[in-house]
């Protein structure tokens, strides 16, 4: 029982300490090239994981749908009017939908071992979480694209031109952008991907539902048109609307969006790197 | 290899407490530079914790820690660049392909889009792994999955390397190739510490083995040292003639003192021998005794001299033993 250790097959051989001798270091990768990298993989995944995106799309598609057919005659006079007041509408509902993936992919991602090297390695440190999140965004425009395409399938003519719409998708991701925050905050504190799933959807449905996506909130009552009033959503939804269909900007509504996003990004980022930096 | 330094890994008095557990209790390592360092110990006694605290993912709670002479706290940054990680569990992205891992990587490390893609082909290559190119990981095999993980703390070859459990789940054949790897690893200078459960991995690859149970380092030396701390080793002899086994005993036992023990197996006898007071006169003494048995005329077919198992140190020293199926694995002398 001395250590006998000739009998072993040798199965590395010389290429693999040549491979070895790349020992230098190339410098450090910027904050912005880490983030893009790490924006790449969040590519990837729609790429490996195309189902993600499919079941959040599939309800705005089935509201715009439903809604236009339905109740388009009843609310508008015609299913054709009413697609030119819903689609601004269920856009932002879908991104908005969209956005909780964030905190899922995150929570999944933290307590996979993928995570430990990445924090063991020599970048910015907020890389993973910037450019997870620029992925997402990503994941964001892809997802306008495919409901503005339904809508201009259906018959929406957004009279506001390229430009407006432009805009409108550029406002609508620099909110989503922002409200991603709030769920890697609750993807690094929740413990399962499927709570962080629930708690999210528990909020953005009442967020989306309560707002001017579907129907003008004068008919509402008091107390509703109170919360939909302050509804970020309601303020996006308006902007989005006077910025496709009449290609103006709605300057009380784009800086109230803009203040809402400045504000989750301020409280919300910063608490998920404190959280981040903390995962043990 | 970057800076000098003697040492890779220094601890004074690191501690880490989980609530009211303390995980980590007071460990004092010293890792020379270049050498394989085997952290060895049951489920839940303190290494992987140890690990990921050298690695500055978790932050001690007293001590300290030095990598490379670079503190793991106020450093961290300066002993990121010099270290790689390989988890318990696969340290990769389960939903993308290997190659496309290797690329994540080594652009992290700050290769160019081209240096990351052939970096990874090249890795890919030597590990045999070609196949794991354009596949997930999630549908690898387990031992692919590990050369892959290792591959990928290599992309650039890390001065220290942290290997927790590098074979634990593999099959025999696998862990052999995951032990070559790290030998050629550490012929290319790079200082490995290596966590394990398996008591014959860290015979088998480390050159100095701390021992670590409910926290507290309970031993440290090389595994010969170890071996030695029990204070015995075992002359297994084997004979031609089973005739002569009883002149043989006589032969034995005069030659080593002590008492020899016939073995159910007619041709076999045994005896414990103390490593007192120094180990080579030990060996003086048993080669003395195998003299002696050619000299009297026995025909000897077998004759060794063995260490006690990793496994008898363990649980001398700690009173419990170190893991079931490691205990049945090895079944000592």
């Amino acid at each position: 029982m001395t250590t006998i250790s000739t009998a072993e097959p040798r199965t590395v051989d010389q290429s693999l300490r040549s491979a070895l001798l790349a020992r230098s270091r190339p410098s450090r990768p910027s904050a912005l090239s880490a983030s893009l990298t790490f924006g790449w993989r969040g590519l990837l995944k729609i790429k490996y994981v195309p189902e993600q995106l499919a079941d959040v799309i599939a309800i705005p598609i089935i509201f715009t749908l439903m809604f236009t057919y339905l109740f388009g005659g009843a609310l508008a006079g015609s299913p054709g009017t009413y697609l030119q007041f819903l689609l601004p509408g269920t856009l932002v509902m879908t991104v908005v939908l969209v956005t909780m993936y964030s905190g899922t992919g995150l929570n999944t991602d933290v307590t996979t071992g993928v995570f430990d090297r990445f924090r063991t390695m020599a970048i910015w440190r907020p890389a993973p979480i910037v450019g997870a999140l620029f992925g997402d965004v990503a994941r964001y425009l892809l997802a306008s694209i495919l409901v503005i395409a339904l809508g201009l399938v259906l018959g929406f003519r957004p009279t506001g031109g390229v430009i407006g719409v432009l805009l409108a998708v550029a406002l609508i991701l620099a909110f989503a952008f922002s409200l991603s925050w709030v769920w890697t905050v609750l993807g690094l504190l929740l413990r399962t991907p499927n709570a962080v799933m629930s708690v999210s959807t528990v909020t953005l449905f009442p967020l989306t539902l309560a707002s001017n996506v579907f129907v003008d909130p004068r008919t509402m009552p008091g107390w509703l048109q109170a919360f939909v009033t302050v509804n970020p959503v309601t303020h996006l939804v308006t902007a989005t609307r006077s910025l496709m269909m009449h290609g103006t900007v709605a300057a009380g509504q784009v800086s109230w969006v803009l203040l809402v996003s400045v504000a989750l990004t301020g409280i919300f980022a910063p608490l998920t790197m404190y959280l981040f930096r903390n995962k043990r | 290899m970057g800076q000098q330094s003697d040492f890779a890994i220094e601890t004074t008095d690191l501690t880490k407490d989980f609530g009211k557990t303390r995980a980590v209790d007071k460990v004092n390592l010293t890792v020379r530079t270049g050498t394989v360092y085997g952290f060895l110990g049951p489920n839940g006694a303190g290494k992987t914790t140890t690990i990921r605290m050298l690695a500055t993912l978790v932050r001690p709670d007293g001590g300290t820690a030095r990598v490379f002479g670079h503190d793991v706290v106020r450093e961290a940054d300066a002993v990121r660049s010099r270290v790689s990680l390989t988890g318990q569990f696969a340290s990769l992205d389960e939903d993308l392909s290997g190659l496309e891992n290797l690329i994540l990587l080594g652009k992290l490390l700050g290769h160019t889009w081209a240096s990351a893609k052939a970096r990874g082909g090249e890795l890919l290559e030597v590990f045999g792994l070609a196949e794991a190119a354009g596949r997930q990981v999630k549908k690898l095999s387990g031992g692919m999955r590990r050369r892959l993980d290792i591959a990928a703390s290599i992309v650039v070859t890390p001065d220290l390397l942290f290997l927790d459990e590098p074979t634990t789940g593999l099959d025999p054949r696998s862990r052999n190739q995951v032990w070559d790897i790290v030998r050629a690893i550490v012929a290319g200078g790079t200082t490995v510490m290596l966590t394990t459960q398996y008591l014959d991995e860290a015979d088998h690859l480390a050159s100095r083995i701390a021992v670590i149970d409910r926290g507290k380092i309970i031993a440290e030396g090389t595994s010969g040292q170890l071996k030695a701390s029990i204070g015995t080793g075992a002359v297994h002899v084997r004979l031609f003639d089973p005739e002569q086994r009883s002149t043989a005993e006589r032969v034995l036992s005069q030659a080593l003192d002590v008492p020899v023990h016939m073995e159910t197996d007619p041709v076999a006898l045994s005896a414990r021998v103390t490593a007192e007071p120094a180990t080579h006169e030990m060996g003086e003494r048993v080669a003395h005794a195998l003299a002696e048995l050619s000299r009297s005329g026995v025909a000897v077919t077998d004759f060794a001299l063995g260490q006690p198992s990793l496994d008898e140190v363990f649980l001398a020293l700690t009173g419990h033993v170190a893991e079931d199926h490691a205990a049945v694995e090895e079944k000592g002398l």
